[in-house]
């Protein structure tokens, strides 16, 4: 218990996972929070790099850790701007109201 | 001992400010505690020996994305009670699937073996962190740093192409309007008779 293994790092990072998926279930209507969920999975998934780069001894992961904050930049980023500009055609975010592509 | 107490207290305070991000009312506190989970992991990352990506997450995520989710949630004006309203029904079936993927997760991990690979790319000995990293991003990972760099221009040029919008109605200055202005059409010499004035139309 007192000896912090990779076991305990997982075992949060797999927490912080469940809790992101979750979170999308429970905020099924508001897109800033499953936004704010996927984030919260990125990085349970960064955890998950950096504890096996740091118990293997291995540069990648810490390596891949940065290119996946980029990319979960970038899709703050879009996801965001997309967001706006449907509030401002549609005057609401709620997630079933965005069904206008559907042809 | 201490290194057990402080992963305990960033991983407490982690999984909790991530339980609150999830289940506030108001979402403006949700950002602030995604801030609050963002600090601890960072804390974690530090306690696991990587300095520079704690750095860098701190940057990234609580100088960046959390300022432009703060942004985003203050400046819509959005009706967060009406988007809750029926959001419970799905609750059990989100509780059921991750209790399914949590123990999963656990059972796997529990029941995983390290291999004994040699490492792919190996720490640098006498180094710290950051110039360990830096050896290898700008020579080994050059293309994908790259790419990278590639990725972070295009979704800004989305960003911008997709929230620029043109207005009517709005008094903007045309500069090239303004420079191509000839005297012979922006002045002209009147002859005005006496008590009478002139008209400005003509």
């Amino acid at each position: 218990m007192l000896e912090i293994g990779i076991a305990h790092y997982l075992t949060l990072a797999a927490i912080l996972f469940t809790i992101g998926v979750f979170g999308i279930f429970l905020n099924r209507r508001n897109i800033i929070i499953i936004l704010m969920s996927i984030e919260l999975m990125l990085l349970a998934v960064n955890i998950n790099f950096v504890t096996f780069s740091a118990h293997l001894g291995d540069l990648t992961g810490q390596i891949f850790t940065m290119f996946t904050l980029t990319v979960a930049a970038a899709e703050a980023a879009i996801g965001l701007a997309i967001l706006v500009i449907f509030f401002r055609r549609q005057g609401s975010i709620a997630v079933e109201d965005v069904s206008h592509l559907k042809g | 001992m201490i290194a057990a107490f402080t992963f305990y207290m960033f991983a407490t305070i982690l999984t909790l400010s991530a339980l609150m991000v999830i289940t506030a009312r108001n979402p403006v506190h949700s950002v602030l505690f995604l801030i609050l989970a963002f600090f601890n992991a960072a804390g974690l990352f530090i306690l696991l020996g990587a300095e520079f990506v704690a750095m860098i997450l701190v940057i990234v995520y609580v100088g960046a994305v959390a300022v432009l989710f703060l942004f985003v949630v203050m400046m819509l004006d959005i009706n967060f009670a009406e988007l809750r309203k029926g959001a419970l029904g799905y609750t059990p079936l989100g509780l059921i699937l991750g209790a399914v993927l949590l123990s999963e997760l656990v059972v796997l991990y529990g029941a995983w073996q390290a291999p004994a690979l040699p490492a792919s790319m190996p720490m640098a000995e006498n180094v710290t962190n950051t110039a360990q990293i830096g050896l290898v991003l700008y020579t080994h990972y050059a293309l994908a740093f790259q790419a990278s760099g590639l990725i972070l221009l295009v979704a800004m040029i989305g960003a911008i192409v997709l929230t620029l919008r043109e207005r009517s109605g709005v008094r903007r200055q045309k500069v090239d309007a303004q420079v191509a202005r000839t005297i012979d059409e922006s002045m002209s010499v009147r002859q005005v008779p006496t008590g009478k004035g002139v008209s400005l139309d003509a």
